[in-house]
């Protein structure tokens, strides 16, 4: 085993790095913002009284979670191209991590959606709140909030999950470090660099949920605890 | 655009499928096995041991997978360790699924209520008489939902191994698909026999956890 890491000549390229970086983030980002809408969307859905709405939304998410991502980004990928509509990798990236998070924020905010007791519920009608009010104020805030440290876990799961959008060439961080590694071939030094940024990368998300936590939850930032 | 699917393509199918559950089983032991040790370690009574594997799994579950099986297959090479596309799979699996699992049972062993503890310490059993007699007895029984849900992430996650060359059910996919071009379907395909190998364990994962009483979310993304 002959050791000699020549990490120089891999942080010399740091600005692609600092890009790949960045759209890792942005993908994370948009996937987690729509991701959290579906989820939203879907939970309420699967409540529904209606049988076929809550079934279908029962069927997208056993679908989705019991299929790897990699089979699902390239349904996407050649499933739009396959439409005749050119779109770039960064497009299907995004919407096949969305569609992908999308199920399992789906599952957690149902999960909080049940948790909710349904004395609260009727309290809520007892005092005449309309059905919108309700899901409003009484379900669906006090339930995020509740699952509010699952959801931050699957975000930053997500982030390290959008790696494997590399594999349709999306110019994420992972896709970076394969075309430096090809260039210098210093292919240890740099995957270990590229975990080291990833490592961060989870921390700042785990930060940054953190203080969102007490920035939209005005009981935790009163009394310093969650629900 | 080489001809139609065939059987001889379902074959070849079959024999990822195989190779996926052949790798699923690699991951579960040695992650098993790994997990086990670092759920020892975690709670051990020694500060140095809690926080090296404490920080294994920081570092573990900030990393993906996808980098991990890069570091193996192509890292090693040029430190002058060449590895085999299985191995290079199966450790990287291992490596991951130890620290997940770790976390899973360290869990698991730390919501055996304490008097039980106390109870065994009472009763002046040694610390492994304690564990072994005790503990994880009890502890099993908690792990057993969340470790049945994991393995579906593991079964997941062995599509990864295609990225190293290793010929599973996703790699053998590619393969038809670069010979046939035809990626919807065989893409559906892939996805459909995914879900036949998870979504039994999905279920029975959601009936044990039902019965145990707490649910517990089993998170993932891969």
């Amino acid at each position: 085993m002959n050791l000699n890491l020549d990490f120089a000549v891999i942080l010399e390229r740091w600005p692609t790095f600092v890009d790949g970086a960045l759209l890792t983030l942005q993908l994370a980002f948009i996937a987690t913002v729509l991701g959290t809408a579906i989820g939203v969307l879907g939970a309420i859905g699967r409540r529904s009284s209606h049988p076929i709405v809550s079934r279908l939304c029962g069927i997208y998410v056993e679908a989705i979670r019991n299929t790897p991502l990699l089979v699902q980004i390239f349904l996407v990928y050649f499933g739009l191209a396959s439409l005749g509509v050119k779109f770039s990798a960064f497009t299907v990236a995004a919407a096949a991590l969305t569609i992908n998070v999308g199920a399992y924020t789906t599952e957690i905010i149902r999960a909080g959606f049940d948790s909710i007791p349904r004395g609260q519920i009727e309290a809520a009608e007892g005092l005449a709140l309309s059905r919108a009010q309700i899901y409003w104020h009484v379900v669906m805030w006090p339930a995020i909030e509740k699952v509010y440290p699952s959801l931050t876990s699957q975000f930053v799961l997500l982030m390290l999950a959008s790696s494997v959008t590399s594999q349709i060439s999306a110019e994420e961080l992972t896709a970076v470090a394969n075309y430096v590694q090809s260039d210098t071939y210093r292919a240890f030094e740099t995957y270990i660099l590229v975990a080291l940024v990833y490592i961060v990368l989870s921390l700042i998300m785990r930060a940054g949920f953190w203080l969102l936590g007490f920035v939209i939850f005005p009981r935790r930032r009163r009394l310093g605890t969650p629900l | 655009m080489g001809g139609s699917l065939n059987a001889n393509h379902l074959m070849f199918l079959g024999h990822g499928a195989l190779w996926t559950i052949g790798l699923s089983l690699i991951g579960l032991l040695g992650g098993g096995i790994a997990g086990f040790v670092i759920a020892l370690c975690r709670i051990s009574p020694s500060l140095i041991v809690r926080l090296l594997s404490a920080g294994y799994v920081q570092l573990i579950q900030g990393t993906p997978l996808l980098v991990i099986m890069f570091l193996t297959y192509f890292g090693l090479p040029t430190l002058g360790v060449t590895v085999s596309p299985l191995t290079a799979a199966g450790a990287s699996l291992t490596i991951y699924v130890g620290a997940y699992l770790g976390e899973i049972w360290r869990g698991s062993i730390e919501s055996v209520p304490k008097p039980q503890w106390e109870a065994a310490e009472g009763l002046a059993l040694s610390r492994s008489q304690r564990m072994t007699k005790v503990i994880l007895p009890q502890a099993i029984r908690i792990a057993t939902p969340p470790t049945v849900g994991f393995m579906v992430q593991i079964i997941k996650n062995t599509s990864l191994a295609s990225v190293v060359g290793f010929v599973e059910l996703a790699r053998s996919g590619q393969i038809i698909n670069n010979s046939l071009f035809e990626p919807f379907l065989i893409y559906t395909i892939i996805a459909a026999i995914y879900f036949a190998l998870c979504y039994p364990i999905s279920r029975i994962s959601r009936r044990l956890e039902r019965r145990s009483g707490p649910a517990s979310l089993s998170l993932g993304t891969a």
